[in-house]
């Protein structure tokens, strides 16, 4: 089963909840860091990495010999990122996503890739878990490309844990793909809900089962509960705004070895959240 | 010779439009008959290379020049390399930019006078 924890809004605990959720597990355990932006699960799974692996992105290179200069590549990219002028081809390599088409449509067959190196991919273990990280170089702006590498290092049969990063956005989209859980982590202040409702918007969008988690719970409002009850969402978790937790969060501590008592609702988290899948799974028999 | 100047509106009165690749329109006239074509932009909402978009536009119109408020690197990049010639700082309407032009009051760029996304809207 794979399990994404993301949240709309940043700094709600996404990190706490998937490092204690990977910390809580015995064994078969693969936790992935996708926030490759700022990846800093490393912090709690104190992991040896044992391989690195370089991620690279193919850009175009045109062959100008053979380009007849038709445009034809500038007008399949979506981002932009060719310039076709009478005599020219401009490249602008910070804008290529990396998608391939502008060489695979080429008539004349004058274009080939090139390797521009965007990031790394490591990986170690822990304990009982295997920990992937994606860390994206300063300056680049391309994670989703990234993180799609990340993801290659999934192995199904493993319980894998995804730390996806903040927001609503393509990096977001990519890490909780293909997921058979999201985890979605708030706090209830509004802020922490506006974002919740644009997170949700995402998990219908996508038909992702998903639950909130309410960190900090005893902060902030009622109306981010009552919410949920409205739009018949599970609360699966609620944590609550203590001094201690965020001193041993600090120090690079995590949660469930400050306060070893939360394995055991971390592990009644993941029973939750296979009760769910079961019924889905009955349900969707049952229409059958 | 034909001049482009980007434009918040689609005549000759309107006002220039202090943004290249994202301004409203693209006034393309022949300076010696004020003769135009007005070109609604495309690519003014686009999420990113709206300056190499808008330049190639302008290029493949045979503009020999381009006048605006600013110009990011992008575009800068492109208008170089097919050979256009870039004015900035440019105000007022289009028909006095044009004038201030032949007039050889306004003098050539040397460099990108804006960060990318400069004229992204808010």
């Amino acid at each position: 089963m794979i399990i994404s924890v993301a949240s709309g809004k940043g700094g709600t605990g996404k990190t706490l909840v998937s490092t204690s959720l990977a910390l809580s597990m015995e064994n078969n355990v693969q936790l992935l860091d996708c926030d490759v932006e700022e990846p800093n699960a490393h912090i709690f799974i104190k992991a040896e990495i044992k391989n690195k692996y370089p991620a690279f992105i193919p850009i175009p290179q045109i062959d100008k010999e053979k380009c007849n200069f038709c445009g034809k590549c500038a007008e399949v990219c979506v981002y932009n990122a060719i310039a076709v002028l009478k005599q020219d081809v401009l490249v602008f390599k910070e804008l290529c996503h990396g998608c391939g088409a502008c060489s695979f449509l080429c008539p004349q067959k004058a274009i080939r890739e090139i390797n521009k190196e965007i990031g790394v991919v490591n990986k170690g273990n822990f304990k009982a878990i295997e920990f992937i990280e994606g860390k994206l170089n300063i300056g680049e702006a391309m994670a989703p490309p990234l993180i799609r590498q990340v993801k290659e290092h999934i192995n199904a049969e493993k319980t894998v844990i995804i730390d996806a990063p903040p927001g609503t956005s393509c990096p977001v989209i990519v890490s909780i793909t293909e997921t058979d859980f999201c985890l979605l982590v708030t706090e209830p202040t509004p802020f922490g809900l506006n974002d919740l409702i644009l997170s949700v918007e995402v998990m219908r969008k996508l038909k992702i089962p998903f639950g909130v988690i309410i960190n900090r719970c005893d902060l902030g409002d009622e109306e981010t509960q009552k919410y949920c009850t409205k739009e018949n969402i599970p609360i699966l978790m609620n944590i609550p705004f203590k001094k201690e937790i965020a001193i041993a969060y600090s120090k690079g501590t995590p949660l469930v070895e400050a306060f070893p008592e939360y394995k055991n609702k971390f592990m009644d988290l993941l029973n939750k959240i296979k009760v769910i899948k079961r019924s889905e799974w009955e349900k969707s028999i049952i229409s059958q | 010779m034909k001049i482009c100047v980007t434009a918040e509106g689609d005549n000759l009165d309107s006002t220039v439009d202090p943004r290249f690749g994202r301004c409203q329109y693209f006034i393309v006239v022949d300076s010696d008959t004020l003769e135009f074509e007005a070109i609604q932009n495309p690519n003014r909402e686009t999420m990113g290379g709206a300056g190499i978009q808008s330049s190639q536009l302008i290029a493949g119109k045979q503009a020999k020049a381009v006048l605006s408020g600013n110009i990011g690197p992008n575009a800068f990049q492109t208008l170089q390399a097919a050979g256009v010639e870039i004015i900035t700082g440019v105000s007022g309407t289009v028909k006095e930019a044009i004038e201030q032009y032949k007039e050889g009051k306004l003098e050539s760029t040397q460099g990108p006078s804006v960060n990318s996304k400069f004229g992204m809207p808010e």
